[in-house]
């Protein structure tokens, strides 16, 4: 994992609902205390890393959080008018095409368009130079990236568009950016997933489109929610017999629930042994918090466990 | 309240909610159970678990739906009366149908369908798998006799993207986008001619010819079906807001999700759809009461010496914060919804991922009020 932080760029990506966001943030805490400048990006418009911490104003601004620590939510309008900006060095010039209609129409009717200008913001928020004025420079950029199948469509866009552009500066500037993040010495790509079938079947079938798509491999998998093992084959045998023979409701219903715990740890094992045969690598696991809402301890807890595991 | 009830008088049931809450296995239970009641039921799934859908047989390519051998379900101790048909969607592919359907000729068509921005369109962006799933629904519904259509809806963040699809469509077609490259002055005519234009010149600055290009000719083909695309919208939206049409919402017990089921309700409400109800899955039930974990450990000693028993106290101990976030996260959203229609499925021992596992949420989905609490009775004593 040491090498994972020496790469400038990080995706964290994973089926919906996986704790893709709690990964990306405990990774960017864990880079932070190593004294990294670490940003950790979203794109989907949840601003959730800026949330634990008690802002609401990460919205397409780079927000200091802790020390070393920054976070920013990016959203295709603000980054496509950047670019622009950017791209049009005359201030009159991208005046006219950002207020001319046909201008925003563009941008909105062309399919994939908010997937590359994501993708290219991302790209600039990991350049030593930075392109935009008075931009600080970032050791690490970890994206909290959009779900699986979204995922790889929002890094392939570049290669995309640079094929259809052929030549010009969205040509240039894709082929560029496809070239980071397909260059595994900057960029990685970090699986998430949780010991159940799906999200098991979707983290093989994400290697697989990686390697054939962008001809990337995982980095890493981790796996979020992993109960411990707390009973045993034998204590499950007594648990059984118990169940028959507890004398209130209360004991029973503790015995059913101690039950429960040894089938779905059983069943969570057999899945992370299936990733880890799929994967041919031992993922990293993150224990299943038993507490209401994550809040910042608990995520530095789970960041704890990921620098232990790594 | 139960499934019966929300689908009373119901052609379509639509299933929302966020992703990894069991949609398409609840999807797929509701299909199941009406189906057992004797009707002709489809149920469109999206990404299934690849063992529940080698259960039903879907491991076949394919996108239109196929029966559902009435064996399995005999064999999973559900009498099945009607016939269930299930299909897994291929976005592309019907995306791919539905320009087959609108393009005026031939031409149009194959500039369409090889035109690399469509390709783009069709198979990666946001938006195209929400769009085609509503398109299957639309097509399901006109051209065959099923008493009842369940769709499994993709698994949107935001569940925004999944009711405007056909509406986002509508307005892009009726938008000046097309208009700017369609009329006879405006952009596609200057890509292709020599252009002036200073915005025009900007653009191209920008973007590069090429790219300039294909998007043209893009937007061109295309144009050809505006009437097509805006008259099926139409009719895609008159069928979502049908009274015959239900949306029911999946969800599990955490706090994020159900915030997502709070806030496709509401849209549901501004949007005037119909909504049938809630169901929450995996919810951890207060096992506890009144009692002390710690009586517990005491109680089971005996039975299963010190140890042990201070470790299943442990356990309980930390279940019943589970059930109690559960409980605190519900009552939210009981407190939100005007009026509450919850259905809780209990948090089992096993996920779902054959017949007779969806006949164990059946079970729970088509229970009234009464036999439902007696069921969780039975599978916590």
């Amino acid at each position: 994992m040491a090498a994972l932080l020496d790469k400038r760029l990080v995706f964290v990506t994973g089926k919906g609902g996986v704790g893709k966001s709690t990964v990306a943030l405990a990774l960017g805490l864990l880079a932070a205390r190593r004294g990294l400048r670490t940003i950790v990006a979203e794109v989907a418009h949840q601003d959730r890393v800026a949330r634990v911490f008690g802002r609401d104003d990460s919205h397409f601004r780079e927000v200091e959080l802790a020390d070393d620590l920054y976070t920013i939510s990016i959203d295709p309008q603000h980054a496509i008018e950047e670019y622009l900006r950017l791209q049009l060095p005359v201030k009159a010039l991208a005046d006219v095409l950002w207020s001319s209609r046909m201008f925003q129409y563009f941008a909105a009717a062309t399919p994939g368009m908010s997937e590359l200008v994501t993708i290219g913001k991302v790209w600039e928020l990991a350049q030593l130079e930075r392109r935009t004025r008075d931009a600080a420079r970032y050791d690490l950029v970890i994206v909290d990236a959009p779900a699986t199948g979204q995922g790889v469509a929002t890094m392939r866009a570049p290669k995309t568009f640079a094929d259809i552009a052929r030549v010009g500066p969205i040509a240039n500037q894709g082929r560029a950016i496809h070239a980071m993040i397909t260059d595994p010495e900057s960029t990685g790509v970090v699986a998430v997933a949780l010991p159940e079938e799906m999200p098991v079947n979707e983290t093989l079938s994400l290697r697989d489109s990686l390697r054939s798509e962008l001809g990337l491999g995982l980095d890493r998998v981790v796996v979020n929610g992993v109960y411990e093992q707390r009973f045993s084959g034998r204590d499950a045998t007594a648990l059984r017999r118990a169940s028959e023979t507890a004398a209130t409701p209360t004991a029973r219903a503790a015995v059913r629930a101690a039950l429960s715990a040894h089938l779905r740890a059983r069943g969570q094992r057999e899945q992370v042994a299936r990733l880890a045969e799929g994967t041919g690598d031992a993922p990293v696991l993150l224990p299943f918090l038993f507490q209401g809402d994550l809040d910042l301890p608990a995520y530095e807890r789970l960041s704890e466990q990921l620098e232990a595991e790594l | 309240m139960n499934v019966e009830e929300a689908l009373d008088g119901k052609r379509i049931c639509i299933c929302g909610g966020s992703g990894g809450v069991g949609k398409t296995t609840t999807a797929a239970a509701i299909a199941m159970g009406v189906a057992a009641e004797g009707k002709k039921v489809a149920v469109v799934t999206i990404d299934p678990a690849r063992r529940l859908a080698n259960s039903l047989g879907l491991e076949e390519l394919g996108n239109e739906p196929h029966l559902v051998d009435s064996k399995l379900f005999e064999a999973a101790g559900l009498p099945m009366k009607g016939e269930l048909w299930a299909m897994m969607l291929d976005p592309k592919r019907t995306f791919d149908e539905v320009i087959e359907q609108l393009a005026p000729d031939e031409k149009t068509r194959d500039d369409v369908l090889g035109n690399r921005i469509y390709q783009q369109l069709s198979s990666a962006v946001a938006g195209s798998q929400e769009y085609t799933a509503i398109a299957k629904l639309y097509e399901l519904d006109r051209e065959h006799d099923f008493d009842l259509l369940v769709l499994d809806t993709p698994p949107s963040r935001n569940a925004l993207d999944f009711l405007d699809a056909p509406d986002r469509l509508t307005q892009f077609f009726e938008g000046r986008a097309l208009q700017v490259f369609l009329r006879p002055t405006g952009l596609a005519a200057r890509v292709m001619g020599r252009g002036t234009g200073m915005v025009f010149g900007v653009l191209k600055r920008v973007t590069g010819v090429d790219l300039l290009q294909d998007l043209s000719v893009f937007f061109r083909a295309i144009g050809g079906m505006i009437d097509g695309f805006k008259e099926r919208a139409v009719q895609v939206n008159k069928l979502l807001a049908d009274p015959q049409t239900v949306f029911l919402l999946v969800t599990s017990p955490e706090r994020e999700p159900i915030d997502e089921a709070i806030y496709f309700w509401r849209k549901l409400k501004a949007a005037r759809m119909p909504f049938g109800g809630v169901i929450v899955n995996r919810v951890h039930h207060d096992l506890l009461g009144d009692a002390e974990p710690g009586d517990v450990a005491a109680e089971l000693s005996g039975e299963l010496g010190e140890k042990l028993a201070e470790r299943v106290a442990e356990n309980f101990r930390d279940y019943h914060v589970l059930a109690e976030r559960d409980r605190r996260n519900i009552e939210r959203l009981e407190a939100k919804l005007a009026r509450p229609r919850v259905i809780t499925i209990p948090y089992l021992d096993e996920d779902v991922h054959d017949i007779e596992g969806l006949t164990r949420i059946h079970r729970f989905l088509f229970a009234t009020d009464e036999q439902r609490r007696d069921l969780l009775d039975a599978v916590v004593a």
